[in-house]
């Protein structure tokens, strides 16, 4: 009698995770442990030879102005866009779950951006948001809000170049922010809501009493992502202002790439992406935290 | 002084749905009355209670409250309190937020709302559990963590959506003392939504029964029983249900516990109906003998069920005819076509 592989749970249930393992060593680990050793050296892209000059690119960096802004402002912009996509992610959710005539195509639109990748989106926020042909521009002259024929140059102002970054990346999260705290208000008995109604309660008392309290969880789950993906994220910065002007919006992700890759400097390059890690381990227990508290109840 | 609760052809009807949920009812609660409405599932019953509380919008007809015409008021205008199904307490509040909620709402300053909460809590024996949370409770617990939010800020109206039906029937028929008790201390006007018919003939002053979004009869609970509006009603209560016999163009219905053995009245059978039953099968059910077999002689044979009182000794044995009587005023009588109560035909 013979044993079949696929009697042989063993065996089968390692060859499975096979895959899975082989991305995540490749992929994440290899690199991970790679970055860590690259910013105690002194590789460069011309120099490839590893020579460990202990924490001398922790200290060049943090002694420079623009990884020190880059610092600031990865947190400021993940702070800021965050705060603002869970305000709007909410009114969002709110919208979706009521119903109306036409829903449907509404809702198809609210979620599209997130179905678009970063860079795309980007790139057509680029074009938005450009110095002389801005649509938005446009409809400022349009409403009276803006002298007809003078422009903005969104990209070109620090304060309006850092307010456009966080707009973007706020636009590019609210639809999966949204997904997420409408599981968890459509997740709230109907019986709740009428209680409420009955009890006298107004809008924003439900609002402030029962919705929020309720979904909060989804809501931290919501934060969770955002933070993540605001704080990772190199993309939206690299092609919608690449840093300008004059390195005032640039953050930890696009500095490590500006110096590392553009600058051929990969151990600062390395030095500068460690920074990110603090954050993304916190964010990691907390997941796992979270994720296992759901499985206990 | 309890407020009265009006419907006048009050109607709904759902988008989608082949026939209105509710049908042109009217209905007026009187002062004080412990008002049930009772049904099956989907005959109505609570969307007519959702439409009294504002939580639904009549799609016709009128609702008033107090006198006043309350369509289009939003629930907190309209004084009224309301116990759900699913009891739908707030999760995350403890026992005093939840039962404080309703004051919270009507913005009654903080000391003034605590000294009504714990009023609240006294009467229905929730002061120890003042500090829990929903989830920490048990089925009756939570029920009267319910009550105590509706009452605490004394509405002119309860309406009670089958308040009983999550709690197992041990604790069901403590609750019900509770709240009939409960109705009759504080004397408010209260609408109680069942399907089911112990709980109403227990605890109504009146019952509404219902059908198809159509009110089939409204009446006190012996009225209700012993002369049902039609063949409906007729069936619809009492556990077993009237049997109904056809004769010509009219039927005739008699309550299983109305007929007797014509031996066990011995003599006296003036104003009986007198008939045969051949017994097929014999329940015994808690002392009473339930007899289902086949009644002759009161119109077409027709299969029945006698209920024969522990008191009743005669034996009978499967497979045996037996003369049975039934007093001619315990008979009911309908039209063979419309199926409503009629008189009693010449002859």
């Amino acid at each position: 009698m013979s044993v079949r592989l696929a009697d042989r749970e063993g065996l089968l249930s390692r060859l499975m995770l096979l895959p899975a393992i082989v991305y995540i060593v490749a992929l994440v680990a290899v690199p991970f442990v790679v970055a860590i050793a690259y910013s105690f050296s002194d590789v460069t892209a011309g120099n490839p030879g590893y020579d460990w000059v202990g924490l001398d690119n922790y200290r060049d960096n943090l002694e420079d102005p623009v990884f020190r802004r880059s610092l600031w402002n990865t947190f400021f912009f993940t702070a800021a866009t965050v705060g603002l996509t869970v305000v709007f992610a909410n009114i969002v959710a709110l919208l979706l779950t009521t119903d109306f005539r036409g829903k449907w195509p509404v809702r198809f639109l609210i979620l599209l951006p997130w179905t678009t990748p970063a860079a795309l989106g980007a790139i057509a926020w680029v074009f938005m948001l450009d110095s002389l042909l801005s649509p938005i521009d446009w409809i400022l002259w349009q409403v009276g809000l803006l002298e007809d024929g003078r422009h903005m140059v969104w990209l070109g102002k620090s304060g309006l170049a850092k307010a456009s970054v966080i707009g973007v990346q706020v636009w590019r999260l609210v639809p999966l922010a949204a997904v997420i705290i409408m599981a968890g208000q459509s997740a709230i008995p109907d019986d709740i809501h009428d209680a409420a109604a009955v009890d006298g309660a107004g809008f924003w008392r439900r609002l402030w009493e029962v919705t929020l309290p309720l979904t909060r969880p989804v809501i931290a789950v919501a934060v969770l992502f955002g933070s993540i993906l605001t704080f990772t994220d190199m993309s939206v910065v690299r092609v919608l202002t690449n840093g300008a002007p004059v390195n005032q919006t640039q953050v930890l992700a696009s500095w490590a790439y500006v110096k590392g890759i553009d600058g051929g400097n990969l151990a600062q390059g390395a030095a500068v992406a460690v920074f990110l890690l603090p954050l993304l381990l916190a964010a990691t227990i907390a997941i796992l935290r979270a994720v296992r508290r759901w499985e206990v109840t | 002084m309890a407020v009265v609760v009006e419907a006048v052809g009050l109607t709904k009807e759902f988008p989608g749905g082949h026939r209105p949920a509710v049908d042109h009812v009217d209905l007026a609660t009187e002062e004080g009355e412990y008002l049930v409405l009772l049904g099956p599932s989907g005959c109505g019953k609570t969307t007519l209670l959702r439409m009294i509380a504002g939580l639904e919008r009549p799609t016709e007809g009128e609702i008033r409250i107090g006198g006043d015409v309350v369509n289009g008021l939003p629930p907190r205008a309209r004084r009224i309190a309301m116990v759900f199904q699913s009891y739908a307490l707030y999760p995350h509040k403890t026992v005093r937020q939840n039962i404080e909620f309703p004051l919270k709402a009507e913005r009654m300053p903080t000391e003034k709302r605590r000294e009504r909460a714990e009023w609240a809590a006294e009467l229905l024996g929730l002061t120890r559990l003042l500090d829990r949370r929903p989830r920490q409770l048990s089925g009756g617990e939570r029920q009267r963590v319910a009550l105590a939010r509706a009452l605490v800020r004394e509405p002119s109206v309860f309406l009670l959506d089958e308040p009983l039906s999550n709690l197992d029937a041990k604790l069901r028929a403590l609750a019900r003392d509770d709240l009939k008790d409960f109705h009759e201390r504080v004397g408010t006007t209260t609408i109680y939504v069942t399907h089911d018919q112990v709980e109403a003939m227990g605890m109504g002053d009146r019952i509404v029964v219902m059908l198809d979004g159509q009110v089939r009869q409204v009446g006190a609970p012996q009225a209700v029983y012993e002369r049902p509006a039609d063949t409906f009603v007729a069936t619809f209560l009492g556990s077993p249900p009237m049997n109904l016999v056809a004769r010509d163009d009219v039927i005739v219905g008699f309550r299983p516990e109305k007929a007797l053995p014509a031996e066990a009245l011995g003599g006296g059978l003036d104003g009986h109906l007198r008939w045969t039953l051949e017994v097929n099968r014999i329940e015994y059910l808690s002392g009473d003998r339930h007899l289902h077999g086949v009644a002759e002689g009161l119109g077409k044979p027709t299969p029945v069920i006698v209920r024969l009182p522990a008191t009743v000794l005669l034996p009978i044995e499967t497979g045996t005819t037996h003369d049975f009587v039934v007093r001619e005023d315990d008979l009911c009588w309908f039209d063979a076509e419309t199926e409503q109560a009629r008189e009693r035909p010449a002859g």
